[in-house]
């Protein structure tokens, strides 16, 4: 199908500076079961375009799901003439884009495709997982799922460029809710954090089928446990944990967008300003943060971003020290920074904006047990469940599904409804403990939500634990 | 695009089979997005798509797919019937839903407003012609949105208006910025002339030094756009029957010890008064009002089909998330002219920014000011103020220290736009609420 959409897009030739056309053919098939019941299976099938066109110092896009000849060409003439209308009023400077044409392909090679199992024993693993989930009558509310997903997308220029992706993940899913006398609480397999690309592969690489007794067990531990005590603490923060704050107080707070304005009506700005690069101190010595497209499994991994850019490994932040923003090409030739390939789009109706792709923690070299030994009083605090931080990605407060007390150098009491509060510009340069290469975990975020028109983009972090001195923590009322 | 939906309709009752139903429910829009920033703009173009959700159902067997439609019937019939086909193969694989419930009473709709736009391009260049020599920022989306639904029973719903939603604001630096929005049905570049000056006003009165808070209890007064934000987080499992029944609502103390918010508090799902569809994906048809909250008190919940079948109750047209789409607070006393007199010393917040529940339990939530917050001391605006956490509980700040509700509501219409442009709408007044708690 793709063939003839480039066939007829090399042949509208349209007379502009700059055409570009975007394709997206994406899959997705949800399956879950909640309470024991099989919820009904949800497929979908999307395919559409966008035509880019820079012509005469305007820019404009246009996006159809019509991908006949016709409708290829009624997109083009919509991105002229907004093009046309927008011509002394476009706040990119066009001429000074890279526009090289590039080509190249990514793929990942998958495992254990989706469709190796049939629909009936993907059911049957739900029910079984979802099944482990209810052991005891104060659990009201359980369930287990599985979303797979396929896309692929074709970008080409007119200059010549093509770059063809293809890209499969699958989400697997697993919570469970207890309820006893006016108290609710809810404990998960990740939260939705271990979204990665492969097959069912990804199952056995997450520890998806040893994960539903022990969230049975913790969520009724919850429901008897003391509220998480207040007061200034050290703080030891699982994976699943500090991809939310890896994501929050250091990815969105990096995108040059952000730096440069775009946001500032939506998302946001950020506290971090282009004449800090190079010099500022976000962390520690031992913070070096990496925007890494390399590791295949990533959820965010690929070849090129939206514009075409080819992506490669670059240190964010080393050794404490911020180096560079994450910025696609328009970023980068409006700030002079130097960038990433991260100008990415969630489907063909929205246009690429400067995004996280995979954003990375480097480890350490403390193990998980050298990090509690490293605490004499202290909380553990494992999995996001609420997440609130300024415009200015500064003053933020995350709370956590579950968490144990550290008193002197050991985990001891599970308690309830944990959460802390810093901000940004301080919380990172308490960072005393980074967990090894064993503790180090591959998850993603599936929900990143930003521009204008709004898009929810999936993101990667892979991060070991991570302890920070004198955080402020609290529990609930 | 009503008559190419209706073809598919009519496409999909001729691909049944034995006694197969169908559901379909369709969304589509032409929508003209500008996006501008330092006055100038950052990005601009069209996006068309329409898309259908279409339900295959025999006896209590049922698969359910959404299909993007190219809206060229020669290319889309044959998707429909291999789409058709699959989810026909598919449904063998899988066991009978106990909670499927779609509408046998055939009850078809249709409102058709007129388009009373100009062109997408033509209210651009107003946009830029009034943002002139300001720093603006912000989004224009404008055009037709459209929602279907049809059945093989022959139930037909549509809507179709055709709206315009300017959300921007003006920078004065840094952090320091008015929020504006200018929605509806019909330009009016005087309006936009008058919101801008406005906005510019407000923008003036920033251009003092701005004031750092201490941590502590302030007494507050909250806009019609910073109610919202509340009230979305609250939209967020508080008034669904599910999260009701599996305890995960953020009102479970009302539901379950009968806490009461404040008696001048009455919240309504005012679906009549909204922008939104009366119909939803299943066909069921939305009531006119649900009374949520009533005098402080828990009252009905929204209920979907799905719900309504597990827990045996009647739905009342919500869609699967059970949330509100046309929220409507029912206003107080507060005279507009008497806003800060009435707030005297404190907090005047434009905005308020990233809710989230610090602890569901209590319906304890945190957020940030954002935008134009001022100081105000003895009824006069005197500083704005630096970004400040709060952290506290709904039942305090609707509850026991809600000091009053103004007599004038704004009508919100959702700038949002995931997906596809939204078409929730909130009607709310302002709120003056004391000793709100800012943490940080």
């Amino acid at each position: 199908m793709f063939a003839a959409i480039e066939q007829h897009f090399r042949h509208l030739a349209p007379a502009v500076d700059f055409c570009s056309m975007r394709v997206v053919r994406a899959h997705h098939e949800a399956l879950t079961v909640r309470r024991d019941v099989v919820q009904p299976v949800r497929r979908s099938e999307d395919l559409g375009a966008m035509v880019t066109v820079h012509d005469g110092g305007g820019l404009g896009y246009a996006a159809t799901p019509d991908l006949s000849s016709a409708g290829l060409r009624r997109a083009v003439d919509q991105a002229r003439d907004w093009a046309r209308a927008t011509a002394g009023h476009a706040l990119v400077q066009l001429d000074y884009l890279d526009r090289e044409p590039r080509l190249g392909e990514y793929r990942r090679p998958v495992r254990q495709p989706w469709s190796s199992v049939s629909l009936e024993d993907k059911l049957d693993l739900l029910r079984r997982e979802c099944a482990r989930l209810s052991i005891d009558q104060a659990i009201v509310e359980w369930q287990a799922g599985l979303w797979h997903s396929e896309i692929e997308t074709l970008y080409l220029t007119t200059e010549g460029g093509r770059v063809s992706q293809h890209f499969e993940s699958l989400l697997p899913v697993l919570s469970a809710t207890a309820h006893r006398q006016g108290e609710t609480q809810t404990r998960s397999f990740g939260r939705g954090a271990h979204f990665r690309q492969g097959g069912l592969e990804i199952l056995t690489a997450t520890g998806f089928y040893e994960a539903a007794p022990t969230i049975a067990r913790q969520v009724l531990e919850l429901l008897a446990a003391p509220n998480c005590p207040t007061g200034t603490l050290d703080l030891l923060l699982a994976p699943d944990q500090m991809i939310l704050q890896i994501h929050e107080s250091i990815g969105h707070p990096l995108e040059l967008d952000r730096i440069l304005g775009d946001e500032r009506n939506f998302a946001g700005t950020s506290f971090v300003t282009p004449a800090m690069f190079g010099t500022y101190r976000y962390g520690s010595d031992l913070l070096t943060i990496t925007f890494d497209p390399g590791r295949s499994e990533q959820i965010a991994s690929y070849g090129f971003d939206d514009e075409g850019r080819p992506a490669t490994r670059e240190y964010l932040i080393k050794e404490g020290i911020l180096l560079r923003p994450i910025g696609g090409s328009v970023s980068e030739a409006r700030s002079g920074l130097p960038g990433v390939a991260n100008a990415r789009a969630c489907n063909w109706n929205r246009p690429p904006i400067d995004r996280m792709a995979n954003l990375n923690l480097e480890p350490g070299a403390s193990s998980f047990a050298a990090l509690v030994k490293a605490v004499e009083r202290g909380v553990y605090m494992e999995t996001n469940c609420s997440w609130s931080i300024d415009d200015s990605r500064n003053k933020f407060q995350f709370g956590c599904e579950w968490a144990r007390l550290i008193e002197d150098g050991e985990l001891t009491t599970v308690v309830k409804n944990p959460n802390y509060r810093g901000i940004s510009a301080e919380f990172w340069r308490g960072l005393t403990g980074v967990g090894d290469a064993q503790t180090f975990q591959v998850l993603g975020v599936a929900n990143c939500g930003k521009g204008e028109p709004n898009q929810v983009i999936r993101v990667g972090h892979a991060t070991p634990p991570c302890l920070f001195r004198d955080v402020a923590v609290f529990g609930g009322e | 695009m009503q008559d190419y939906f209706h073809t598919i309709a009519t496409t999909l009752t001729g691909l049944l089979r034995g006694k197969e139903v169908f559901t379909c429910a369709f969304s589509g829009e032409e929508t003209d997005f500008v996006r501008f920033n330092h006055g100038q703009v950052r990005q601009a173009g069209h996006v068309m798509q329409r898309c259908i959700t279409l339900d295959l159902i025999d006896g209590c067997r049922h698969t359910s797919a959404e299909l993007t439609l190219s809206g060229d019937l020669e290319v889309d019939r044959p998707r429909l019937l291999t789409l058709v086909e699959d989810l026909r193969e598919l449904r063998t694989h899988v066991p009978e839903d106990p909670y499927l419930r779609y509408a046998t009473e055939i009850r078809s709709s249709e409102r058709l407003f007129p388009n009373r736009l100009p062109a997408g391009t033509e209210m651009a260049a107003r946009v830029w012609e009034a943002g002139q020599g300001k720093d603006l920022v912000g989004i224009h989306a404008s055009g037709a949105m459209h929602v279907g639904f049809a059945n093989s029973l022959g139930q037909r719903n549509w809507l179709t208006r055709h709206s315009f939603n300017l959300d921007w604001s003006l920078y004065l630096r840094t952090d320091k910025a008015v929020k504006a929005r200018y929605a509806g049905f019909e330009w009016d570049t005087a309006a936009l002339a008058g919101r801008m000056a406005a906005a510019s006003e407000q923008l003036e009165a920033l251009d003092r030094p701005a004031r750092t808070l201490r941590p502590g209890r302030y007494r507050v007064y909250l806009t019609p756009m910073a109610v919202d934000e509340i009230m979305e987080l609250l939209g967020w499992n508080g008034f669904g029957l599910r999260a009701q029944r599996t305890g995960v609502s953020s009102l479970l103390r009302m539901i379950e010890d009968d806490v009461r918010l404040h008696p001048a508090l009455t919240i309504t799902e005012n679906t009549a008064d909204g922008v939104a569809p009366d119909f939803q994906e299943a066909g069921f048809l939305r009531p006119a009002q649900v009374t949520l909250i009533e005098n402080g008190s828990y009252r009905d919940c929204l209920v979907a089909p799905r719900s309504a079948a597990e827990y045996e109750v009647p739905d009342n047209g919500a869609e699967e998330g059970e949330a509100p789409l046309s929220l409507d607070v029912a206003p107080g006393n507060l005279a507009a002219g008497q806003i800060l007199s009435s707030l005297d010393t404190g907090l005047y917040v434009g905005n308020l920014w990233y809710l989230n529940w610090s602890d569901r339990n209590a319906a304890r939530l945190t957020g940030m000011t954002r935008f134009a917050t001022f100081w105000v001391e003895n009824g006069c605006l005197r500083a704005p103020v630096n970004v400040m956490r709060f952290d506290d509980t709904l039942y305090r700040l609707l509850g026991e220290r809600l000091l009053g509700l103004t007599t004038e509501r704004e009508l919100l219409l959702d700038p949002g736009s995931y997906g596809g442009r939204s078409s929730r709408s909130a009607r709310l007044p302002g709120m003056l609420v004391d000793e709100v708690n800012f943490t940080l």
